[in-house]
């Protein structure tokens, strides 16, 4: 299959932002935070057409700001995002409405005094995919799409559940007629039995209009549902991509298999004390990241040369592809640990 | 088994607010043993943290303990006046929230903060009191512990203030620590470290935790014990692992089943129909009867909680496997 969405060499930095008293105060020697943030690192990557790519990684690490940089509403530091050839985003601005986006808060993206109906209606009548005339029943079919009473577009997102305003947080995105959505935890602020109702409908309307995906989330069981390939960030890089069993089942990164073996799992067994493979330490500060590979000081496979040299993405081939020095160790141990 | 150190009874605690009573608390009942630790599960709204606050004395007005019976090492909470109330909070019972910073003076250093936690229940003297502290620290897993001590909260990550929060909450080794979803904030690197910890912790120090979480896989890897709530009940009690693998309640069984780890990867859910009710308009009888594909017309009366062996579900019609709600 060939690539939808690519993504090449993309970085973005975030600056001090210093107000001007900040900036004097920096200048006589305060103590004020000047340096920037690298959220996105040099990432490289491509989503093929009708593909779910999962995103997962530790907050902080640069997921949201990736999805932004290729729903073309962030513009890169440097690099550039294409979907079908053509660029997202043109001297700053969002170029295509091929792509869209559901955001994990619904009830922060949606106009708390407008009507549902005209917040979904709002883009398809600026792009002309509808008219004023027939907005009301255009979005009463997506409504329907979404599993909502297509009777309830006069009413405001206060009254709707939240389970309810993600839908209308879906229908909006989709009215625009995307061939892609970037979807960003788009299920963490609902109640476990809500989750499996949002991920049905998002199952069924990614195959159903064909879409290409990506879905953003800190949950690994939900992108392991969800997901046809993953990749895994670490302070704005990637570390792994993959087809979602491979790295699940055997990851390649020794962060990938450390981050995996902290999740908790349903323990049915009264005998057993579960045991967790905690990973040392924290995340360091994207201030200031190590030298090297940037898991480097917590990783128990680290050698010299992980400190002093980055890692290249090198490609497996089982259709993945890994950024470590080690990943023969890490992939024997990983199967000896499956077998 | 040993005496339980807290015994509930039949709690209820309602909120008489102007759009009606909210009846948050109403039937929650559970033994806690030394060390032991009970998760507490259910869905947001459906009352684990205002039983938390229950149990410490901290409901508010307009809210109310309306009925029932808290038991800690055998004194009866509920009717202690105040004052007395306050001398055991923090020392014999004590609660962490899921937000550190809530509980954390942004103008004090972590050692002020820990030696005014210690004052509050006990004479120490500074040196004894820092030692204290620091030793604690060092328990939860706080590197240089007594550096640490002069550091101000905004110094240290969610994870690192959370495990603060531990310290203060364990400083007078109380009999029984609420930990309201305590992780859920935190990556799951984080939360690993901390789960590891408070085992060892509950267990080395006799301390019983009641664990609040909606994660019940979180729960399942920590709590030997477990009890599922919905719209203010605990509609299903009794050992972890067997609730899990075997559950009753058909709410229960409806949670778990939904579980994305549950289902083979890209096929769709198991769910629950409709959405948890609001607690001004529940419907007589059973809460979870309108969303119950087992409901019939027994459910209009509200089943009391049955009791066989250590298992306990609030149900008329029981599943009798959780097979048979997948397939
Ligand atoms: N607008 C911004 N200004 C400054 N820093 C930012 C901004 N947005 C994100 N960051 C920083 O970039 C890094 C990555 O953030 P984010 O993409 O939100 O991570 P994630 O979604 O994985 O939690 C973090 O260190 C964050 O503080
Ligand atoms: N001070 C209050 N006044 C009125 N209702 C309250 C108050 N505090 C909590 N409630 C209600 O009690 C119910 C249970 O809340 P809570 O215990 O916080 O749920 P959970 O912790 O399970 O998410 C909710 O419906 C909530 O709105
Ligand atoms: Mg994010
Ligand atoms: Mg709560």
């Amino acid at each position: 299959m060939s690539a939808f969405l690519t993504v090449d060499d993309v970085s973005r930095v975030f600056g001090p932002n210093l107000n001007t008293g900040e900036k004097i105060a920096a200048r006589l020697g305060a103590q004020v935070e000047t340096r920037s943030v690298r959220a996105v690192s040099d990432v490289s990557l491509t989503v093929s057409k009708g593909e779910t790519l999962g995103l997962v990684g530790e907050s902080g690490c640069g997921k949201s700001t990736l999805g932004r940089l290729m729903a073309g509403i962030l513009a890169p530091t440097s690099g550039t995002v294409l979907i079908d050839g053509a660029p997202v985003m043109v001297n700053g601005v969002k170029a295509t409405t091929r792509v869209q986006t559901v955001f994990q808060d619904p009830f922060a993206s949606l106009d708390p005094r407008m009507k549902v109906g005209d917040t979904v209606s709002e883009g398809p009548i600026a792009h002309g995919l509808t008219t004023r005339a027939q907005a009301k029943a255009y979005v009463a079919g997506w409504f329907e799409k979404v599993g909502l009473d297509p009777g309830w577009t006069d009413r405001f997102p206060h009254q709707f559940s939240g389970g309810q305003r993600q839908r209308v947080a879906i229908a909006r995105a989709l009215a625009m007629q995307p061939d892609m959505l970037i979807c960003d935890e788009p299920v963490a602020s609902l109640d476990v039995s809500i989750q499996a109702q949002i991920i049905n409908l998002f199952l069924e309307l990614t195959r159903d209009l064909e879409l290409t995906t990506v879905f953003i989330s800190h949950d690994l069981s939900v992108v392991q549902h969800v997901s046809d390939r993953v990749a895994v960030m670490y302070l704005g890089r990637i570390v792994e991509v993959g087809p979602v069993a491979q790295v699940f089942n055997n990851p390649a990164h020794p962060y990938t298999d450390a981050l995996f073996g902290s999740v908790p799992k349903l323990v049915l067994d009264a005998d057993e004390l579960v045991h967790f493979d905690t990973i040392t330490g924290e995340v360091p500060s994207p201030l200031a990241p190590p030298s090297g590979c940037y898991f480097h000081p917590r990783c128990p496979l680290a050698t010299p040369v992980c400190s002093s040299d980055v890692p290249c993405m090198q490609s497996l081939p089982d259709m993945r592809t890994v950024a470590c020095h080690h990943f023969k160790e890490q992939f024997a141990k990983s199967f000896g640990k499956a077998g | 088994m040993s005496a339980p150190v807290l015994s509930v009874r039949n709690l209820r605690t309602h909120f008489f607010t102007r759009a009606g009573v909210v009846k948050a608390v109403d039937g929650v009942s559970f033994d806690l043993s030394a060390g032991e630790i009970m998760g507490l599960v259910g869905e947001s709204g459906s009352g684990k943290t205002v039983t938390g606050f229950s149990l410490l004395g901290l409901i508010d007005e307009p809210g109310r303990i309306v009925e029932g019976s808290i038991k800690l090492n055998g004194v009866e909470l509920t009717s202690l006046p105040d004052a007395e109330l306050r001398a055991r909070r923090g020392k014999d019972i004590s609660m962490i929230f899921q937000d550190p910073i809530a509980t954390l003076n942004p103008m004090l250093t972590i050692g002020q903060q820990m030696k005014l936690a210690i004052d509050a229940h006990e004479r120490l003297g500074k040196r004894a009191a820092e030692a204290r502290a620091a030793e604690l620290l060092t328990q939860v897993g706080i590197p240089s512990a007594v550096a640490r001590l002069r550091s101000y909260p905004h110094e240290f990550s969610g994870g690192m203030r959370q495990r603060v929060a531990i310290a203060i909450a364990l400083l007078h080794r109380p009999a029984v620590i609420v930990a309201d979803e305590p992780t859920t904030a935190l990556d799951v690197s984080i939360q690993a470290q901390i789960l590891f910890q408070m085992r060892d912790l509950a267990n080395e120090t006799g301390t019983a935790l009641i664990w609040i979480s909606h994660d019940l896989a979180v729960v399942s890897s920590l709590a030997k014990k477990l009890a599922v709530m919905y719209a203010g009940r605990i509609v299903e009690q009794g050992p972890t692992a067997a609730l899990l693998r075997d559950p009753r309640h058909p709410y229960t069984a409806g949670l778990i089943a939904s579980l994305p780890a549950m289902a083979t990867p890209g096929t769709p859910l198991v769910q629950i129909p409709g959405t948890t009710p609001s607690l001004l308009s529940l419907p007589t009888g059973c809460p979870f009867a309108p969303r119950c594909e087992l409901a019939t017309s027994d459910c209009n009366t509200e089943p009391e909680i049955t009791f066989v062996g250590d298992r306990g579900w609030r149900c008329f019609h029981p599943v009798s496997h959780a097979r048979e709600l997948t397939t």
